[in-house]
């Protein structure tokens, strides 16, 4: 690590994209709010671990599961589904349009697995046992939470698999990128795979709550809902995220992306408008089947409702509309809506269907919500020290750029 | 399930059964059934090696309590004798006003009576941990902390325990508490007993039991002692045994004078065992994680461009 900060003195010429420096300016907007933010969150979270769940949290023995396991995990894991439905566009049916989205995407979608783990860790009450599942003293391998564990921390591996080219590329290891490039495609299908089975294995821990959740949500076909909202999920995050980052790295951004920018965004929100139209259709089905209708003059049925419609339905017109009329403002609306429909289920699903019967509710304390910004903003921090430095954004260094087509050269066509 | 691992003792065993100190024959009506069970037991010794899964699922050589609701007289024994023997804190109760409100069970109250009123009179119901016969909780764990033992009893390790409070979500009873207000919790529930079994004691609550609510035995021998007062009773009892078959059977068997949905029971629960409703994802784990890869594999080989 030492000789880091030479290797990328070396390859300054190269490197024009990574030319802008960590910015100077200290006192931002953003620094302003999440500093505090942080240190309270580190604060409370030493709560936490000195006074038990209970000091911080609103979790009671009829709500075990709060905020934490239906916003950070549930929706986190939702919004980083960005990554395997890109590098599935990108390596397996080589679009190319897409390429230039893949390593922010992949880099967001490790950062939040890495960091809802920690939400996770912050949510287990016996952490220091959290390895018991890892190093097989105790396989409950019939247990769905198993398989997450599993799959989890087998994609974070391959999805830092996936970015480490980018990695290699700032610490200017041209013998390792090589490497690490040729492993690409072996951790992408892999990351597929995985991602498939936990995107849908998050839904599948709800399957043993039959009875607890209301039957508006409850169905055995919840695996298949989460996985398939999981792709519009991610999608939409992308072009949230990218409209973000338009603003705030737009001196990072290569200016040829930037032209082709509109073509890829109308891209994603074809595939977001296809998703979730099968995702209605899916919900249409279950709606038919389950005789759902017998509920609809209920309060759950009308919030039932405004997830379907308000949340799906609209947002994908929208994105249809904007596909129509080529407005990225439509797809911008739509994306935003998408996600806060995202939130909306897995909150449903996790803590306002389950035991609607009860009497008490459970309302996330300011504290948790407080802990969940921090680590988010956390997050932002970390992604941010990265894209300043590593070619997230703007293209690989012309060394890279070589290595890679010499090698197509050799293995490919 | 892994009601077959590792056990201390094979129930049926010789050791364990014929050991039965634990089986009171303090009941006139018990004395035929358990004689007859001595029986079955001599004959299953002789099957232990084939060790059949189905009987384990049915519960046919675990124990239980049948819980008759009739014969219930509200005093709260058990729930002292149950804080006695756990180390738990004597359960709070107001002598006037206590049966006014439900008490769930909580993380210091294992168990806990309630009184129903009914248009048939008032009923008394105790309420603990079922021990499953296919537990969800134990389906849940990811670290093998919740345990089903081979003698019956659900227990909990802590030495694995991570946590996670699946166990919780999963439990179509509400049983396991977890210690929120603890900085190294534990989740706590009824665990029958467990110590007390393998030193050829009864559970404390039923030891404790002055109005013989409740019985102790194998839940085969239960099932049928339950039918037998249903049976010769015929007016007195609602023809249901509740846990033979609901949540896929629970080693807590109840008998009542009423319908189980006034005496606060779910009755919605539906009879398939709750582990059933995730075998059908786990088991397009291994086939996802075989098929994915070569499609996937096979899409990026497709797509590729044409050599020049």
């Amino acid at each position: 690590m030492a000789s880091a900060p030479a290797a990328v003195k070396a390859d300054a010429g190269e490197t024009v994209a990574l030319a802008g420096k960590p910015a100077q300016k200290w006192l931002t907007p953003f620094n302003i709010i999440s500093v505090p933010v942080i240190l309270l969150g580190v604060v409370l979270i030493a709560i936490r671990f000195t006074r038990g769940l209970g000091s911080v949290t609103n979790l009671s023995q009829d709500f075990p599961w709060g905020l934490w396991i239906g916003f950070d995990v549930n929706a986190g894991v939702a919004f980083a589904g960005g990554a395997y439905v890109l590098t599935f566009m990108v390596y397996i049916v080589r679009v190319q349009k897409y390429q230039g989205l893949v390593r922010a995407t992949v880099l967001n979608g490790f950062l939040a697995y890495a960091f809802y783990a920690c939400a996770l860790l912050l949510d287990l009450g016996r952490p220091w046992n959290a390895v018991n599942p890892i190093i097989g003293n105790s396989f409950g391998v019939h247990s769905i939470l198993f398989l997450v564990a599993w799959h989890f921390l087998l994609y974070m591996l391959a999805e830092l698999v996936e970015f480490s080219p980018a990695i290699a590329e700032w610490l200017g290891w041209r013998r390792l990128r090589k490497i690490l490039h040729g492993m690409t495609l072996g951790a992408v299908v892999f990351g597929i795979t995985l991602s498939t089975l936990h995107q849908a294995g998050l839904g599948a821990l709800f399957l043993m709550a039959k009875g607890k959740i209301h039957p508006l949500w409850y169905t055995e076909y919840i695996p298949i809902l989460y996985f398939v909202s999981s792709i519009f999920a991610g999608l939409s995050m992308v072009i949230f995220e990218g409209t973000v980052s338009q603003r705030v790295f737009h001196n990072l951004i290569d200016p040829m992306d930037r032209t082709s920018y509109h073509r890829v965004m109308h891209g994603l929100a074809r595939i977001c408008a296809g998703a979730m139209f099968f995702y209605l259709f899916l919900q249409a089905l279950l709606f038919i089947h389950e005789q759902r209708w017998q509920y609809m003059d209920s309060p759950m049925g009308l919030w039932y409702l405004t997830e379907l419609i308000g949340f799906v339905l609209i947002p994908c017109l929208f994105f249809m509309h904007g596909l129509k009329k080529k407005s990225l403002l439509s797809i911008r609306i739509g994306s935003v809506l998408a996600m806060v429909g995202i939130v909306l289920n897995r909150l449903n699903v996790s803590i306002v269907a389950y035991k609607w019967y009860s009497p008490e509710r459970y309302i996330p304390s300011w504290m948790e919500i407080e802990i969940t910004l921090a680590i988010i903003f956390m997050e932002i921090w970390i992604f941010r020290w990265i894209v300043r430095r590593m070619p997230v954004f703007g293209k690989p260094p012309q060394w890279a750029v070589e290595q890679d087509s010499r090698e197509r050269a050799l293995n490919f066509d | 399930m892994n009601q077959g691992k590792d056990l201390p003792q094979e129930p049926g065993g010789a050791e364990f059964s014929r050991d039965a100190g634990w089986l009171k024959l303090d009941e006139p009506m018990y004395r035929r059934t358990f004689l007859k069970s001595l029986g079955v037991l001599g004959g299953s010794s002789l099957s232990l090696g084939t060790g059949r899964a189905e009987d384990r699922a049915a519960g046919a050589h675990s124990v239980g309590v049948l819980v008759d609701t009739t014969r219930c007289l509200g005093c709260r024994s058990c729930e002292i004798a149950c804080a006695k023997a756990n180390g738990l804190p004597k359960p709070e109760f107001d002598a006037e006003t206590g049966y006014d409100s439900r008490r769930p069970t909580t993380e210091t109250q294992w168990t806990a009576v309630n009184r129903y009123e009914t248009d048939a009179g008032k009923f008394f119901v105790k309420r603990q941990c079922m021990h499953c016969s296919q537990p969800a909780c134990v389906a849940a764990c990811p670290t093998e902390a919740m345990y089903k033992t081979g003698e019956g009893p659900v227990i909990w390790r802590g030495d694995k325990c991570m946590g996670c409070r699946y166990c919780m979500v999963s439990c179509p009873f509400d049983i396991p508490k977890f210690e929120f207000g603890k900085a190294v919790p534990e989740i706590r529930k009824c665990v029958l007993c467990y110590e007390r079994l393998q030193k050829g004691e009864q559970p404390a609550c039923v030891q404790s039991c002055p109005g013989k609510a409740l019985l102790f035995g194998f839940r085969n021998d239960l099932l049928e002692t339950a039918k037998q007062r249903i049976y010769t009773d015929p007016g007195k009892y609602h023809h249901h045994v509740y846990g033979e078959y609901e949540a896929g059977g629970t080693g807590w068997i109840y008998i009542s004078a009423v319908p189980f949905e006034k005496l606060g029971f779910r009755t919605d629960l539906g009879t398939a065992a709750y582990p059933e409703y995730t075998k059908q994802f786990l088991y397009s784990v291994p086939v996802v994680l075989l098929l994915w890869p070569a499609m996937l594999l096979a899409l990026n080989k497709a797509t590729e461009k044409e050599k020049d």
